[in-house]
């Protein structure tokens, strides 16, 4: 299946954005799934409700709020610009941003799922044998909670690369530099006999989709089969 | 050596107010469910907070709401062996006894891996996974981890509870090798079973409704007429030491006590070594006469120490076997019939059968 220049560009910046906000969104959420699944604050339902609401706003209303706010007048965004150069709006990293806030919930669900799971009894033991608090954490908390970080950046990286209404608005449909695999695809319906080009980019996204499904399901075993039995001890 | 504490906690309508102290060996805190054993034992190992008091393990404050203290539970260096094991699923047998060690204060002394795998018959265990193990291996893990963290003591909450009958007999005597393993240090028992308490315990400690309602040496307390309520009447009896003197063809076994000697049928130990005796007050019979024709020939010359009369029709009589402790339980008739009273000489019949293998410790 071969492609046009332009195409490669959006199948190139989608996995790129996709991959840069998993890394990014990644130790962000596990520590705000921490706090959901374990801490005890004012302000809890808040700042859930917060995390949530790119799951129910509209992605465009998402997009809007994150131009007004980053963009170069926005409060953050000017900000940002002033103190570190930083232009967000209309870039590429722009798409990180907006790929981050979306997947965000997913990936937090995932992993607070999994840290609800976790039988704080095992944890007690792990203190009395002398672990402190980050020792816990490391030894015994992560690792049986990788399945669900995995399941969490996997979520997470599915929504990166399918994001298009909060990406169009907020960074546009500028091909070479922010036209990522959804923008390219509506742009390519847009004009009269582009729906070759676009079926084959669909097709793509249909081989990113299911081996990214692939991946999961695949570390998803072998790290069940290292922790075997989590089930078994009550 | 020891652990002094006096704590309260209150928990909903219930309040654990307790103070006593564990010097080296065993303490066990027997008490029925609900009587504030568990909230004593984690209020210990630093899991949950007391609303007062001070525990002092050796020279260390480890909690004193006065001085504000309130040392975490990583920081108190106390082997906890939980009734549910609480082995870490995601490691092996060897990982998990490890944990413990990895996590040991450095230049702490105390048995290596391989000795605690050889004191604890885990040397055959430690490729397979924990969740691979069947309930007694799994505990004995639970205290080959607890006992590599080189603990300053040791508390053990029901450890054997979860284990039926044959289980849990096949697992006493690796805690009655821990005493050995683990030697030096206090550990604490927590347990609802008298006839493990009675085989385990140097010192005992009854939590009844919160409170500490007797304490002092296993045998002492548990010859004590008064604490026969609180253990319950067809539990209630003393520890008898015994020396094992031969094994007959037969099957019974000759021993050795203060006032003279007992024949007991499944006794295991080898000639020499000391054993303990659980004697049931329930299956001690008085009588005024050395009985003759009779078909138990364990029969014990003693002097009545103290009669404790209950509400009920029962009494519970204890006795000195020539420094040794008995308790039996008669009915109150009986004690007027005999005419019983502190300083009456009288025989003291034990059935042999009656004392089954599982009160038969070392």
């Amino acid at each position: 299946m071969t492609l046009d220049a332009a195409s490669w560009d959006a199948l190139y910046l989608s996995l790129l954005v996709a991959c840069t906000a998993t890394i990014v969104a990644l130790p962000i959420a596990l520590w705000v799934a921490w706090l959901l699944a374990r801490g005890q604050f004012r302000g809890k339902s808040l700042l859930s409700a917060l995390v949530h609401l790119p799951l129910v706003l509209p992605p465009v209303v998402t997009g809007y709020l994150l131009l007004v706010g980053f963009g170069r007048a926005g409060p953050i965004g000017k900000f940002l610009y002033d103190v570190f150069g930083i232009t967000l709006a209309f870039r590429w990293t722009g798409a990180v941003l907006a790929a981050v806030i979306m997947g965000f919930p997913l990936m937090v669900r995932a992993m607070r799922l999994a840290l609800e799971a976790v039988d704080p009894k095992l944890e007690q033991a792990a203190a009395t044998l002398g672990a402190s608090p980050t020792s816990v954490f490391a030894t015994v908390t992560l690792p049986l909670i990788t399945p669900g970080i995995l399941a969490g950046a996997v979520m997470g990286f599915a929504k990166a690369i399918g994001e298009f209404g909060a990406t169009i608005t907020f960074v546009a449909n500028i091909p070479g530099q922010t036209q990522t695999l959804p923008s390219a695809i509506y742009s390519f319906l847009q004009v009269p006999g582009g729906e070759d080009r676009a079926i084959a980019l669909v097709l793509w996204a249909c081989v990113i989709a299911l081996g990214a499904v692939a991946l999961s399901e695949w570390l998803g075993q072998r790290v069940a089969k290292r922790i075997r039995g989590i089930e078994g001890e009550t | 050596m020891s652990l002094d504490l006096q704590i309260s906690k209150t928990q909903g309508n219930f309040t654990l107010e307790a103070a006593f102290n564990a010097p080296i060996g065993v303490t066990a805190v027997f008490g029925r469910s609900g009587a504030g054993k568990t909230t004593l034992i984690n209020a210990i190992a630093g899991l949950s907070k007391p609303d007062g008091g001070h525990i002092t393990l050796n020279e260390t404050t480890l909690f004193d709401s006065v001085k504000r203290i309130n040392l975490p539970a990583h920081k108190r260096r106390m082997g906890y062996v939980f009734q549910d094991a609480r082995l870490f699923p995601h490691l092996d047998v060897t990982q998990n006894l490890r944990f413990g060690l990895r996590h040991a204060p450095v230049g702490a002394a105390g048995p290596s891996l391989e000795e605690v795998a050889d004191l604890l018959g885990l040397t055959n265990l430690l490729q397979r996974r924990a969740t691979d193990l069947s309930g007694g291996e799994r505990q004995r893990v639970a205290l080959g981890r607890a006992l590599l963290s080189r603990p300053q003591m040791l508390l053990m909450d029901e450890p054997l509870a979860a284990l039926d009958g044959p289980r849990k007999e096949r697992i006493l005597p690796y805690l009655e090798r821990l005493k050995s393993g683990a030697a030096g240090l206090p550990i604490l028992y927590v347990s609802h079973a008298l006839d493990e308490v009675a085989r385990l315990a140097d010192h005992l400690v009854i939590l009844s409704k919160g409170k500490v309602a007797a304490t002092g040496s296993i045998f002492d307390v548990l010859a004590d007429p008064a604490n026969v309520p609180l253990l319950g009447v067809r539990q209630a009896g003393a520890v008898l030491q015994a020396t094992v003197i031969e094994h007959g063809t037969d099957g019974i076994s000759t021993l050795h006590v203060n006032a003279g000697e007992i024949e007991l049928p499944g006794v295991v130990a080898p000639v020499g070594t000391r054993v303990r005796l659980h004697v049931l007050a329930q299956d001690v019979i008085l009588s005024r006469k050395r009985p003759k024709g009779l078909s138990s020939v364990n029969i014990l010359p003693v002097t009545i120490k103290n009669i404790r009369t209950g509400d009920g029709p029962g009494a519970a009589i204890s006795l000195d076997a020539a420094g040794d402790q008995l308790l039996a339980r008669v009915t109150a008739r009986a004690v007027q019939d005999l005419e019983l009273s502190k300083g009456t000489h009288c025989f003291a019949v034990i059935k042999a059968t009656s004392i089954a293998a599982s009160s038969i410790g070392r």
